[in-house]
């Protein structure tokens, strides 16, 4: 039977969750609100002029096909992120684990570039990438393959994939790498007695107790490809060649804050929150389930 | 306590520095700029030096970010009610800062009722025609302006065998010297920055073809891009095929073009006048500074080029006393050895013939060959319906789809008139839509 603590006090609960509301009523209700409302207007930059156009600004959304490419080029963005950061970070976190001999050097400079600002993120890797000084750019040319991100859009894709991904590993990492030594040792060292090779270990032991830890990390990156590579994006390729890295959070602040078309922007921020809810909602209700506490 | 001691320490600092005239009753005037590094160093310069030179007004200038940035702190400072005197839009913000009309206050109105009655005569039309009405009234006052121009590494030309005592005035003989270049192995015989600056406004401008109806969106905003025209689609195909041909490296939508011929690499760049300082400083090559080339097919071609750069605006709600004050500084600014200070150490145009004058009778452009190209340029001709400038609403975003649809060109997955096509719907798309949020 559930234990159930009743509190008497009638005020006192309200009065210890206070802060935390205002907190949310400050910070997201009344942005939010005030975004919910702007999408429903067409308005000038200084606000002189305003008119209420219902749907309007989400109807040129729904004809605009450059719009369901951002989306898709997001998709695309945001998976190759959170499979790179978190593949890496796993192989990483494992072979640390096992690291016996200057443990902490090796994590020290695993967690590092977790404390670059995205924006030197992408400076950093522009400028080994960049077509005409770069220094892996060179080499590559050396092997005889054309890198030109200016001009081509994969590559573009890939670099910041690369640049976005390579600031993820380090926080994925350390995630991991607590998660891995939560794991009760006996556990492991029953199966091996038992028989069971290295990766079988992994793969029955290790990996579904990690379930957890994964599961909040696909989570967190998702959100982290979605909302805070808008500097990576920004420092590398300003959303080209053609639009073939315009994520839509780059598309809302190109619209807003560069064209001042605060509706429309205002529009395509309402979306993205939708789409935030849902997929948090999805992964809660669905893939939690699947995961072992 | 540390922090106290420091921020003491400012203070007594800040009212030592300002302390001689604290006992006047100063105006304040916020000039918000967008001026960094060397460039805001100069402004500086300026403020300072009309501080020093009155005591009714004390200008503070200060710097918030870049372009965009700059006119986002505008815009947000406007609607808080908070808004600076001076605010520093650059070119493409034009149509969005005259279509505030409650936002703004013409500068040849502050200048009249600040008692230096505006006359457009001493100014240089090419460079204030650009924010000015129709009739010549001065709307913004322009603070920084450029225009393109061609620039060449002398050192490459003569190692592919082209005579450096005629550069190439048409693009068929760009053409050729092209040729040339690419036979003599010259990895990037030419590149451009801003594109759509320098190879489709200004190439409009210089051919005398419309850009938009309505001269350009001067004359009212419900103007039609029409930059996809024969001239225009002619020049985006010939570089479209040198670009597949190797001869037109595509550096990047910014001027990261010019940071690749200052290494020396290009043979040729288009680039803004206000490039030649970077040019001077790094350039471990001999370079020389011509007009863009032009196609000698079209009639009456060359014209006169257009600026880039940006002006400065006076913003609404001030007391008349600051306006006064604002006035006075304007008028500083506009004086010719402040003038010809800017143009000099920046390699920006001056706005009045009298500061062209005297920078000419120093012997700057003697002892600087090619600085001069930029101003005759402009002034070359008078200017027409069609080179007057720009003026279209959300600008930044047209130049952005330009950039993409060039992008498809130079990559090959475009022809030149599809690409043109497609940027012309898309950005007149976006004009009604400006049209419409600014009724």
């Amino acid at each position: 039977m559930e234990k159930r603590v009743v509190f008497r006090h009638k005020l006192l609960p309200f009065v210890l969750v206070l802060p935390q509301l205002v907190i949310t009523a400050v910070f997201f209700l009344w942005p939010a609100s005030q975004a919910l409302y702007q999408s429903l207007l067409i308005e000038d930059a200084f606000g002189l002029s305003r008119e209420f156009v219902w749907f309007e600004n989400f109807e040129n959304l729904y004809n605009d096909p450059l719009y369901f490419a951002s989306f898709r080029t997001t998709a695309v963005f945001s998976i190759s992120v959170a499979s790179l950061s978190l593949g890496m970070a796993l192989v990483l976190a494992v072979m640390a684990d096992r690291v016996i001999k200057g443990t902490n050097i090796y994590r020290t400079f695993l967690i590092w570039p977790y404390a670059v600002a995205p924006a030197i993120v992408g400076v950093l890797w522009l400028f080994m990438f960049n077509p005409s000084i770069g220094l892996i750019a060179f080499w590559l040319k050396q092997t005889g393959y054309n890198w030109n991100h200016v001009l081509n859009g994969d590559q573009a894709m890939v670099l910041i994939v690369f640049a976005a991904a390579w600031k993820q590993i380090s926080y994925n990492f350390l995630f991991f790498l607590a998660g891995l030594q939560s794991i009760p040792k006996s556990l492991i060292e029953a199966a091996a007695i038992d028989g069971a090779g290295p990766s079988r270990r992994f793969w029955t032991i290790i990996f579904p107790l990690l379930s957890p830890t994964t599961f909040f990390l696909v989570v967190v990156n998702i959100v982290y490809a979605f909302f805070d590579t808008f500097g990576i994006i920004h420092a590398t390729t300003h959303g080209g060649p053609g639009k073939a890295t315009e994520t839509l959070v780059y598309k809302v602040f190109s619209d807003g804050f560069v064209s001042l078309d605060l509706g429309g922007s205002a529009a395509q921020s309402v979306i993205l929150m939708f789409i935030v809810i849902s997929l948090t909602v999805v992964q809660f209700r669905y893939i939690e389930r699947r995961v072992h506490y | 306590m540390m922090l106290r001691k420091t921020a003491l320490a400012a203070g007594v600092f800040a009212a030592a520095l300002t302390g001689a005239s604290a006992a006047y009753a100063q105006t304040e005037i916020q000039w918000w700029h967008a001026m960094g590094g060397r460039l805001g160093e100069i402004l500086q310069g300026q403020v300072d030096q009309f501080n020093a030179s009155q005591k009714d007004y004390k200008v503070v200038a200060t710097n918030k970010g870049n372009y965009s940035e700059t006119l986002n702190a505008g815009v947000a400072a406007f609607r808080a009610k908070q808004q600076p005197h001076l605010l520093q839009v650059y070119e493409v913000g034009t149509a969005s800062m005259m279509a505030a009309k409650g936002a703004i206050k013409p500068v040849y109105e502050v200048m009249n009722e600040g008692g230096f009655p505006f006359d457009p005569k001493n100014y240089l039309s090419a460079v204030t025609g650009y924010y000015s009405t129709l009739d010549g009234k001065m709307l913004s006052f322009p603070y920084n302006s450029s225009t393109p121009v061609m620039y060449v590494n002398k050192d490459l030309f003569k190692k592919a065998g082209i005579d450096t005592m005629t550069l190439p005035k048409t693009w068929e003989q760009v053409g050729a010297a092209l040729d040339k270049l690419k036979a003599a192995g010259v990895e990037c015989p030419m590149t451009v920055s801003w594109q759509s600056w320098t190879q489709l406004e200004n190439l409009s401008a210089y051919h005398n073809q419309p850009f938009a109806t309505k001269s350009n969106g001067m004359e009212g905003m419900d103007a039609q891009l029409t930059f996809n025209g024969p001239v225009q689609v002619k020049h985006i195909a010939n570089l479209g095929k040198w670009a597949k041909e190797g001869k037109f490296i595509y550096g990047g939508r910014r001027n990261e073009a010019a940071a690749r011929f200052r290494s020396g690499e290009c043979g040729m760049m288009f680039e803004s006048s206000a490039g030649y300082a970077g040019v001077k400083k790094e350039a471990k090559f001999e370079f020389a500074i011509s007009n863009l080339p032009y196609y000698a097919d079209v009639e009456g071609a060359p014209f006169n080029t257009i600026i880039g750069g940006a002006s400065v605006w006076v913003m609404q709600g001030h007391s008349k006393e600051a306006y006064k004050g604002v006035a006075q500084f304007l008028n500083f600014l506009a004086k010719p050895e402040m003038q010809a200070y800017w143009h000099q150490n920046t390699g920006y145009l001056p706005i009045t013939p009298a500061a062209y004058e005297l920078t000419k009778k120093e012997g700057f452009y003697d002892k600087n060959p090619g600085t001069d190209i930029a101003i005759i340029q402009m002034t070359g001709k008078a200017p027409t319906n069609n080179s007057k400038g720009l003026r279209l609403g959300s600008f930044d975003q047209i130049r952005t789809i330009i950039d993409e649809e060039l992008e498809g060109v130079w990559s090959g997955e475009k022809t030149a008139k599809v690409a043109l096509d497609n940027a012309v719907a898309r950005g007149n798309e976006l004009l009604r839509r400006f049209e419409r949020a600014n009724k």
